[in-house]
């Protein structure tokens, strides 16, 4: 199956950029999701009607995006398909908020129109933030961070496991399904029951390879008590990087630094 | 030198389910020996291996490891003396990193800072894997899995190794590389595989299993030498004691 | 049925991430004091099996669209309500980090949508209690398929909450609900025959596998808890949809009702609205920096549309807002530019 091949690709493409070593990527993980956080917040506290506001935001993912030296042509394109389901309810807003909101010379602008740019810009804002903190920080880091900042270390663990099969089952998923897309010639042999027991087979295979995994853990003296490993120290970079921005976003929160600008452009030509 | 000694009495293993994998299988492995125990499919090699590390419970019969007899209060320490490598690296590799997987074992025992440190390094430094150390295990190649993996039990410094199907999967480069790796070794060693080429190389003696019991014990050659023995337990002559295709001269 | 971050408003958002944290923290520390040292890997590893099964699609006969498995009911089936509920919710944070999928913030309403309603509603009060401890294969089917659709129905149901509370997104209550009911009614059976059958296939093949969550039937002891956690995370939904309503939609759903009650004549009803618009209009000219010192007194996010609805209407603002994002954009894009070549010189030693 193509699709999923592509998939796990993608998948290894975008887990390999964490392995990056400037210094963004230096930085103790707690740093980064809690500046992501902030960021987050700040970008969904606007107004439903506000986009021109919400723009300078942009710098968060372009600072970041240059700093660590991401490829922003490749997260450009992922964001871009990432983001059906806010656009599919969002493209509503047009055709049931036709009050006009605001002109732009001769052509009027309706609430619709403006709180779906919003969401467009929101969606670009937050998906982008999702990406780059993964692709900065790595997933198993993103975790252990996550554990120090309090969440329950049997969900640590369990993501942990999660994220290392991930790339094992999928694979052996991606087998049995190019089994059967082989043999199934066109659409038929593809349905609800052919996919039901390839999906058990795959089960059973998972279940047992659990036990295994379990054998070999209890091989090397495993008692039921998980090790997390904490290499990472929360100093001044760090810090500095927490306030830096949590300040900036709160400026940029209350000012519009957008408009400004742009009311300084106009008044000079006028 | 009894404590790397592995005896097994009359072990019999009944499945849940009823299949009688293993009906009595006697021998004894004396310390620093390489033995190879090998079986068609279905022979009970797999069955025998998880009793050695006390993962399975005979259904009678004795097992003995070093000084201790196996049993539920012995189970820890018998865990530490005998090192166990599955046959699905996969399986064994279960951590995010190549650090955390070699520190899995050491950590469970009680290590920690500098000694887990140096501990880790030392067990990746023996199978020539420390430049891998901060990689991720799905990052990497089949012999370097495997390579990793014998790292993750060295570092609980095992006194008996014991290996299912290492060179399995592998190709000819990486499989020599682990042969050689392996010979190296100075720890009682038991492996399982088809890989009858290997065996010829690391063992000195082999053990036959057939249904569920010993069907011959002895030294490597002799066995492989006796084609009505092979030919019964659905095995081969190694390629290596075969006729050369080409000029047909035997070896 | 992915909440996204885009449709979320914060109060929405933080009550169902609250809710959604502490049902993680109540299922860790259940499967925690289990100590069933198995479970670690099983859930992991079952973990990655829902990842993998959902990248695998089936053709649905007739309709020529493809479906996958969602797999909340097949997990509770399998491991029992804690355990399932801590994997789904570890299955959604990897897709909402590696594929975006809803987004972090949404995070908290995915995985109470598609985790909570499966693990804690629908397995332990219907299908156990409809299922039995050892249902014949009819029965079986039938309460799968039942269960799954229920899933599937509150799921989307709380979307739609969720979605309407935020009031980011314009669609009414009844019309949203009227667009994604039917649909998961579809999703719901084919997830449920789906189901049905993968739980038949293993009570074949491996039948201890369904033992052990069927049998570690809830002592008596474990039901008030579990009632009053229902109870604390129902109230915080209630609690985050009413103030949210009440915060952020407010204005425009009142505005949306009156139009709605003059009926007929909606067209004055607007003229009237855009009358005091432009009387408002007229106020915030007064005040060239409106914009400034209203966000800057009203720095509760909530009150912020209230706002900036009248400004938004200045021809002269909204000019300037838009020339001025075009150019904050360009300089972004400038700056995140140099940053790059700065890296890439540092690189090669260039300078």
């Amino acid at each position: 199956m193509a699709s999923i091949d592509a998939a796990l690709l993608d998948f290894q493409r975008l887990d390999r950029l964490a392995a990056g070593t400037s210094a963004l990527h230096r930085l103790d993980p707690r740093a980064k999701v809690l500046v992501v956080l902030v960021f987050l917040v700040s970008v969904i506290s606007f107004g439903r009607y506000q986009v021109s506001a919400l723009v300078p935001f942009f710098v968060f993912p372009a600072a970041l995006i240059g700093l660590a030296d991401l490829p922003a042509g490749y997260l450009a394109r992922k964001v871009a398909l990432l983001c059906p389901f806010a656009l599919v309810v969002g493209v509503f807003n047009p055709l049931l908020d036709t009050d006009i909101q605001l002109y732009l010379g001769p052509v009027a602008i309706s609430g619709g129109w403006l709180s779906f740019a919003s969401i467009l810009v929101r969606t670009l804002l937050t998906v982008s933030a999702a990406l780059i903190l993964l692709a900065t920080t790595g997933f198993p880091a993103i975790c252990r961070a996550l554990e120090q900042l309090g969440m329950p270390k049997v969900f640590a663990v369990q993501l942990l496991f999660l994220y290392r099969y991930l790339f094992v089952l999928a694979e052996e998923g991606g087998r049995a399904a190019r089994a059967r897309e082989l043999r199934s010639f066109g659409t038929k042999g593809q349905g609800v029951s052919s996919y039901s027991s390839l999906i058990a087979t795959l089960l059973l295979k998972t279940w047992l390879r659990a036990e295994r995994i379990h054998m070999a853990m209890l091989a090397r003296g495993f008692t039921g008590a998980f090790q997390i490993r904490q290499n990472y120290r929360f100093g001044r970079a760090e810090l500095l990087y927490l306030c830096g921005w949590s300040a900036l976003f709160i400026l940029l929160r209350l000012t519009n630094p957008a408009e400004l600008l742009g009311s300084l452009v106009t008044g000079l030509f006028s | 030198m009894s404590h790397h000694i592995v005896a097994v009495k009359n072990l019999r293993h009944v499945y849940p389910d009823g299949t009688e994998a293993l009906r009595d299988v006697s021998f004894r492995i004396h310390h620093g020996e390489s033995v190879a125990i090998i079986g068609a499919n279905g022979a009970g090699k797999s069955t025998l291996l998880l009793h050695l590390n006390g993962y399975l419970a005979p259904t009678s019969g004795e097992i003995q490891i070093g000084d201790f007899p196996l049993n539920k209060g012995t189970l820890p320490q018998i865990r530490r003396t005998v090192g166990m490598v599955f046959q699905d690296p996969d399986d064994q590799l279960f951590m995010p990193t190549v650090y955390d997987d070699v520190a899995f074992g050491p950590l469970n025992l009680g290590l920690s800072g500098g000694d887990l440190d140096r501990c880790v390094i030392e067990a990746l430094e023996r199978v020539g894997a420390r430049h891998l150390v901060e990689k991720a295990p799905y990052h990497l190649s089949g012999g370097e899995k495997r390579r990793v993996a014998v790292a993750t039990v060295l570092s609980m410094s095992p006194d008996i190794l014991v290996l299912d199907e290492p060179t399995n999967g592998l190709d000819p480069y990486s499989r020599r590389q682990l042969i050689a790796l392996l010979k190296e070794f100075r720890h009682t060693r038991i492996f399982t595989s088809h890989d009858l080429d290997m065996v010829l190389d690391l063992c000195e003696r082999t053990i036959v299993l057939k249904d569920g019991e010993v069907r011959a014990d002895g030294p490597t050659l002799e066995i492989f030498q006796d084609r009505e023995l092979l030919e019964e337990c659905r095995l081969e002559k190694p390629l290596s004691l075969q006729g050369c295709p080409v000029c047909g001269t035997r070896r | 049925m992915h909440m996204a971050d885009a449709l979320l408003s914060p109060a929405v958002g933080g009550s169902m991430w609250a809710a959604s944290a502490g049902a993680i923290a109540y299922s860790s520390a259940k499967v925690r004091r289990e100590l069933d040292d198995r479970k670690v890997p099983l859930m992991g590893v079952l973990g990655a099996f829902l990842f993998a099964a959902q990248m695998i699609n089936f053709s649905i006969p007739g309709t020529g669209s493809s479906g996958h498995l969602g797999g909340g009911l097949l997990l509770a089936i399998l491991l029992g309500p804690h355990a399932a509920f801590l994997t789904i919710a570890s299955v959604l944070i990897v897709q909402a980090l590696f594929f975006a999928d809803g987004g972090l913030l949404a995070l908290g309403c995915n995985i109470f949508n598609m985790g909570f309603f499966p693990a804690f509603v629908v397995y332990p009060f219907i299908y156990r209690n409809l299922a039995g401890s050892c249902p014949g294969r009819g029965r079986e089917t039938w309460v799968t398929v039942l269960c799954a659709v229920i899933g599937l129905q509150l799921g989307p149901f709380a979307v739609v909450l969720e979605t309407v509370a935020s009031g980011i997104a314009e669609l009414p209550f009844g019309t949203f609900l009227l667009l994604m009911l039917p649909i998961h009614l579809a999703i719901g059976v084919v997830e449920g025959v789906v189901t049905a059958a993968i739980v038949s296939f293993v009570r074949k093949a491996r039948p201890e596998i369904l033992e052990p969550a069927a049998t570690a039937a809830p002592a008596g002891g474990v039901w008030p808890l579990r009632r009053v956690l229902l109870g604390f995370l129902l109230l915080a939904v209630v609690t985050g949809g009413v103030v949210s309503a009440f915060a952020s939609k407010d204005p425009d759903g009142l505005e949306w009702a009156i139009a709605r009650i003059t009926g007929g004549s909606e067209l004055k009803a607007r003229g009237a609205l855009h009358q005091s618009l432009a009387r408002l209009q007229d106020t915030v000219a007064l005040f060239p920096e409106y914009d400034f010192r209203s966000s800057a007194l009203k720095p509760e996010p909530a009150a912020a549309p209230r706002a900036e609805r009248p400004l938004s209407v200045h021809p002269g603002t909204s000019l300037a807002g838009m020339i001025g994002s075009l150019a904050v954009l360009l300089l972004v894009v400038a700056s995140g530019l140099f940053l790059k070549k700065r890296n890439l010189r540092k690189a090669y030693g260039i300078h």
